[in-house]
């Protein structure tokens, strides 16, 4: 569903994403490595916020790789920030609102909000501005991407900041979501609970894919990387 | 009342008739009508244009409306309306001009408010300003507002001058005394060539009295905006003032602020932001399937919501 064919991604004179090709269409599909491996540039390509210096996207068959970001969120593609945005003035329910599309009644948000550990009745009325933490921005932020309901929706460290929360939760909003819409969710994550759900995990380094396969794969691998580290680090 | 001036009433006081209880309407330069109730006495002024508002000591969750209608062009004016809030009243004013200028001459409109609010009164104070017309003649209103807040009042002001009004200077004095407090709230947007300035000037004077300003504003096209927020600590008080601006295409927004305390235990504090939308609040938005358009649009609107 989700295709990257000979994608590169450079500034200046460095290459952030070198030749990435990719196929990506299973329910739950993990993005990791180590931080500047080009993760988030990877999400932001496939949302549209930044444009290949190479190689072409496609979605569903269609060549996305000239489209707007407008255009492939109503096509079907989401993108939860890693970093939310804040806005002064407008409240959660409208922003949940504008993310369904529709003016989602009180019910509809109290959902969405609860699903993400929110006690909805303190929240629905507030506003999106700085008096929230991070980590309740966090939450509001995969809300709206379950009001969206997309075909494809990519997370970019969904875990972070929201600690008190627990991971099973997080997991079983991923799981609820895909009931939902039968997509495809791409999360971006350094968490072994939640590489550890996926279906599949794609590893970059360096930004280039250096291993792309089943979950039963690829995790022990990660796990005797990170277990040799420890080991060298011990000594 | 015709059709034009029923669209203003409804843009500046959201009625569409004469309101019931308390009320003072005037349109175009006349009173239109009036009407005191039991706890609300609205006098003519004899000596000058205006009229003179007596609210009985203990009268609670009562209104007043006192909405001014221009639609005739080139008219100028200049009303005084005083407030006399009596002791431990709770009640809500809602004022607000709107002008229709068809014409090609200046139609001005210049209210002088004076609240006297008595001990422990609580009042609302409710404002829009707001204009139009078809015609090149400017809409012109310069509201002048003064406050007397007696020991442990509490007077709330919320202001909006949202579209078509060429030239401001709204000018807000007062003396806030012993545990009252004055908070002030404005939205302000601008665009064309349009021009608004603020000019606030309030001493605290009594131990345990704040106040509290925040100013929104958006311009827009080439407009400029101005916003001078001067607060003087005479006791041991609290103020904070905010400017919080949006400024778009090629206007301009100026935020001048001056805190005085000459009170040891005086604390106060100025805050000043004007940029552009961010970046990243107009992608988030166009994330959610909006164009560049509509989430600016949002953004804007939910700034001075």
């Amino acid at each position: 569903m989700l295709e990257l064919k000979n994608v590169s991604y450079s500034v200046g004179d460095k290459q952030i994403l070198k030749n990435i090709d990719l196929e990506i269409s299973d329910r739950f599909v993990a993005i990791t490595g180590p931080n500047g491996s080009g993760k988030s540039t990877l999400a932001k390509l496939v949302a549209g916020i930044i444009q290949p210096t190479e190689g072409r996207i496609y979605f569903d068959g269609k060549d996305i790789t000239d489209m707007s970001v407008t255009d492939r969120a109503k096509s079907g593609i989401s993108f939860a920030f890693q970093q939310p945005v804040r806005f002064k003035g407008i409240t959660v329910k409208y922003l949940i609102s504008l993310a369904a599309g529709k003016n989602t009644s009180v019910a509809e948000a109290c959902a969405y909000l609860s699903e993400v550990g929110l006690c909805a009745k303190d929240y629905i009325n507030r506003e999106v501005n700085a008096s929230l933490s991070g980590g309740e921005l966090k939450r509001i932020e995969i809300a709206m991407i379950n009001a969206r309901g997309t075909a494809l929706s990519v997370f970019d460290e969904p875990e972070a900041g929201i600690d008190l929360w627990s991971f099973n939760n997080l997991i079983k909003v991923f799981e609820k979501m895909h009931a939902r819409t039968h997509g495809t969710i791409m999360i971006i994550s350094h968490q072994e609970r939640i590489l550890n759900i996926a279906d599949k995990i794609v590893v970059l380094a360096g930004g280039e894919v250096v291993e792309y396969g089943e979950k039963d794969i690829v995790f022990p691998k990660l796990m005797d990387v990170r277990a040799g580290c420890r080991f060298t680090e011990n000594n | 009342m015709d059709k034009i001036q029923q669209d203003l009433l409804a843009q500046v006081a959201g009625i569409h008739e004469v309101p019931e209880g308390a009320y003072s309407l005037r349109i175009n330069g006349n009173l239109y009508g009036k009407n005191s109730s039991e706890h609300i006495e609205i006098v003519k002024k004899e000596d000058k244009p205006g009229i003179d508002i007596f609210i009985k000591a203990g009268t609670k969750n009562e209104s007043v409306h006192i909405p001014v209608i221009l639609s005739q062009t080139g008219l100028k004016e200049l009303v005084y309306n005083d407030f006399h809030i009596g002791e431990d009243c709770d009640v809500t004013i809602v004022a607000g001009c709107g002008i229709h200028n068809g014409g090609s001459e200046t139609s001005e409109h210049s209210g002088i408010h004076s609240f006297f609010l008595s001990k422990n009164a609580k009042c609302k104070y409710i404002e829009k300003h707001y204009g139009e017309g078809d015609g090149n003649g400017k809409n012109v209103m310069n509201p002048t507002t003064y406050v007397e807040l007696e020991e442990g009042s509490y007077l709330e002001m919320e202001t909006a001058q949202i579209k078509g009004v060429d030239s401001t200077k709204r000018v807000t004095t007062g003396k806030v005394m012993k545990n009252a407090t004055l908070i002030v709230r404005e939205k302000i947007m601008t665009h064309g060539d349009q021009y608004a300035e603020t000019e606030f000037d309030v001493e605290l004077c009594g131990d345990g009295s704040g106040t509290h300003v925040v100013s929104r504003s958006v311009a827009k096209d080439r407009s400029k905006q101005k916003f001078i927020s001067r607060i003087k600590g005479n006791a041991r008080c609290s103020g904070h003032t905010e400017c919080d601006a949006i400024i778009m295409d090629e206007a301009t927004v100026a935020a001048v602020p001056e805190i005085l305390a000459v009170h040891p235990e005086a604390s106060l504090i100025h805050e000043a932001a004007i940029g552009k939308i961010a970046g990243e609040q107009l992608i988030k938005l166009m994330t959610l399937g909006l164009t560049e358009k509509e989430a600016e649009e949002e953004i804007v609107n939910g700034f001075l919501r």
